[in-house]
């Protein structure tokens, strides 16, 4: 069993500037520690989260043992970021439903919920209230800053918003923008979700109504994009929920019926995930993923736009993700080379397509293990 | 070939200060011994994971990428040496890769297994392929898949418009001047392009 985690919550008056042009204040930012900071304020690790993830990165909670946090296999006591020797920060961003000020929050203004009110945020105004968080811990400079996915991008924000204040980055299953399919299928699950007629154009909470339908097809479309082709066909293959017997083919020959256990499997997912999941939430965080972009001010050009960035990387990515693939990772080491940045990439053969970076492989977690002995022997030095 | 007095033989070719990229650069030793030794920086180039392990716990820049698939990560002339360890003999495009280690070093190095080493000249005139120390492989199971000699790569930096500017074999961790392609289990050639 994994070690017991305390969330915590910071509120703050000041009011931010976001990218947009517009502003949020009185604003509360949920997050949690691990770990000690060390005298010098030097061992801080912020890890940022992905799509659906949280402040809640590792541990679980007082009483609930299942309640591992999302990379509890990579942080910890002894593990991959070792809290013995680390302070771990993970914060929840602005915008999502796990306790940062979100959508189903009362706008301090109007006294009424956000809902489709709520500021569009980017990863660069996530990155800016991070900062203030870290302001209000004491912590100026990060040994490091690490994040999967539309977390590696914050990740790789950091370095190009706050140079001075990260020592290493560590990037992992990202990329430097979304491509046009990912954009794609960003806006299949948004359709879904504002097409449900219980979305009420975001303010159904007045309703008392979720729009599930939408969450669901949304989750089951994005859950496809994680996994590969090779993992689904091994979990489920052409496989039957349960096989009619007497027919020769075991279908049913139905249209609306569950009969592959593929079709189960995603009915699960979506259904576990409009439970807990907030619709305005998804739509935001799936808009900051496309929006992300940091060579754009650079007309494109993402050697120019990663100047910016002295921190030393290590950079993975998975062989089997289509969803960040490979490819996009050399990207950015390809744009780090001619700074003559300090860079590490890894391109580990996983079979389980863009949720490996989630997922326990020795090779994975042991790589990320060294990098991190690595910062520690430097924070020594 | 990693050992200390090889390593040593090679990181003499590799001038203070330079800015390196090692392809194929195994567990790092070499790598880390010209920057702790030499005040080289750079990146190794790996594709075995154990190896890129090997070179993340040693604190050396390692990026894992398949030489097959070229070196277009990299741009003209962007380091002062390129080396290729013992890493030529594995390559299927060798002659490519050759190529390409010249546009993106302003100098390269290449060091391979001589296969024109006695010993193995007289492995095959008494009719078997040899296997020996430096080449520890039967023919069937040899991740060797290019095998040349120290006078075959002459030619082919020639063909290749490439300038020689230091060459001499490597044997029991000393260097071989005299006969090398008969009395040196290692070629070494560090070269420019014209």
């Amino acid at each position: 069993m994994s070690f017991i985690a305390t969330p915590q919550s910071m509120s703050f008056v000041e009011p931010l500037a976001l990218q947009s042009g517009a502003a949020i204040h009185s604003y509360a930012l949920s997050y949690e520690t691990y770990g000690t900071l060390n005298a010098d304020r030097s061992n801080a690790v912020l890890v940022c989260h992905a799509l659906n993830a949280s402040h809640h990165v590792a541990g679980v909670y007082e009483g609930q043992p299942k309640s591992e946090g999302w990379w509890d296999n990579m942080i910890g006591p002894g593990k991959a970021v070792d809290t013995n020797r680390f302070f771990v920060i993970g914060i929840n961003n602005l915008g999502s439903c796990f306790g940062s000020t979100g959508p189903m929050h009362t706008h301090p203004d109007t006294g009424q919920i956000y809902g489709a009110d709520f500021p569009v945020v980017t990863v660069e105004d996530w990155v800016n209230a991070q900062a203030r968080l870290l302001d209000a811990l004491g912590i100026q400079t990060l040994a490091a800053v690490m994040g999967g996915s539309l977390g590696g991008m914050q990740a790789l924000s950091w370095t190009l918003q706050y140079p001075e204040r990260v020592r290493h980055a560590v990037v992992i299953a990202s990329a430097p923008n979304l491509t046009a399919e990912n954009i794609a299928f960003n806006e299949v699950a948004r359709r879904a979700i504002v097409t449900d007629p219980d979305f009420h154009s975001g303010h159904f909470y007045q309703h008392s109504v979720v729009p599930k339908r939408g969450l669901r097809i949304a989750r089951m479309v994005g859950h496809i994009t994680y996994l590969s082709d090779d993992v689904m066909n091994e979990k489920f293959g052409r496989g039957l929920r349960d096989a009619v017997t007497g027919s020769v083919t075991g279908y049913r020959y139905s249209t609306q019926d569950v009969e592959f256990q593929i079709e189960s499997y995603l009915r699960y997912q979506g259904d576990k995930f409009s439970d807990y999941f907030d619709a305005n939430t998804y739509l935001l965080i799936t808009r900051a993923l496309d929006y992300f972009d940091p060579a754009r001010s650079y007309g494109g050009n993402l050697t120019a736009a990663l100047e910016r960035a002295t921190c030393k990387f290590l950079l993975v990515s998975f062989t089997t993700d289509w969803r960040f693939a490979p490819a996009r990772s050399r990207e950015i080491v390809r744009a780090l080379l001619p700074h003559k940045r300090e860079v590490s990439y890894a391109e580990i053969d996983a079979p389980h397509g863009h949720d490996a970076f989630l997922l326990e492989d020795p090779r994975y977690l042991n790589l990320v293990n060294a990098y991190f002995n690595r910062i520690g022997e430097e924070l020594k030095a | 070939m990693s050992d200390v007095t090889t390593i040593q033989s090679i990181a003499a070719l590799v001038p203070h200060g330079s800015r390196v990229l090692d392809l194929g650069c195994g567990d790092g030793a070499l790598l880390a011994h010209l920057v702790n030794q030499r005040g080289c920086s750079g990146y190794g180039v790996e594709i075995d994971d154990a190896n890129v392990l090997a070179c993340a716990r040693r604190g050396v820049n390692v990026l894992q990428l398949n030489l097959d698939g070229g070196l277009a990560m990299f741009d003209d002339n962007s380091f002062d040496v390129v080396l290729q360890i013992d890493t030529l003999q594995h390559l299927r495009n060798a002659e490519t890769m050759l190529r390409e280690t010249a546009r993106v070093g302003r100098t390269g190095v290449v060091a391979f297994p001589n296969f024109a080493h006695w010993p193995n000249r007289v492995s095959v005139l008494r009719g078997r392929m040899p296997v020996t120390r430096r080449l520890p492989y039967q023919w069937y199971d040899t991740p060797n898949i290019r095998v040349g000699t120290y006078k075959d790569f002459e030619v082919l930096a020639a063909k290749n418009q490439l300038r020689v500017l230091d060459a001499f074999g490597l044997q029991d961790g000393r260097e071989v001047r005299t006969l090398p392609n008969l009395r040196a289990g290692t070629a070494v050639f560090r070269f420019e392009h014209a």
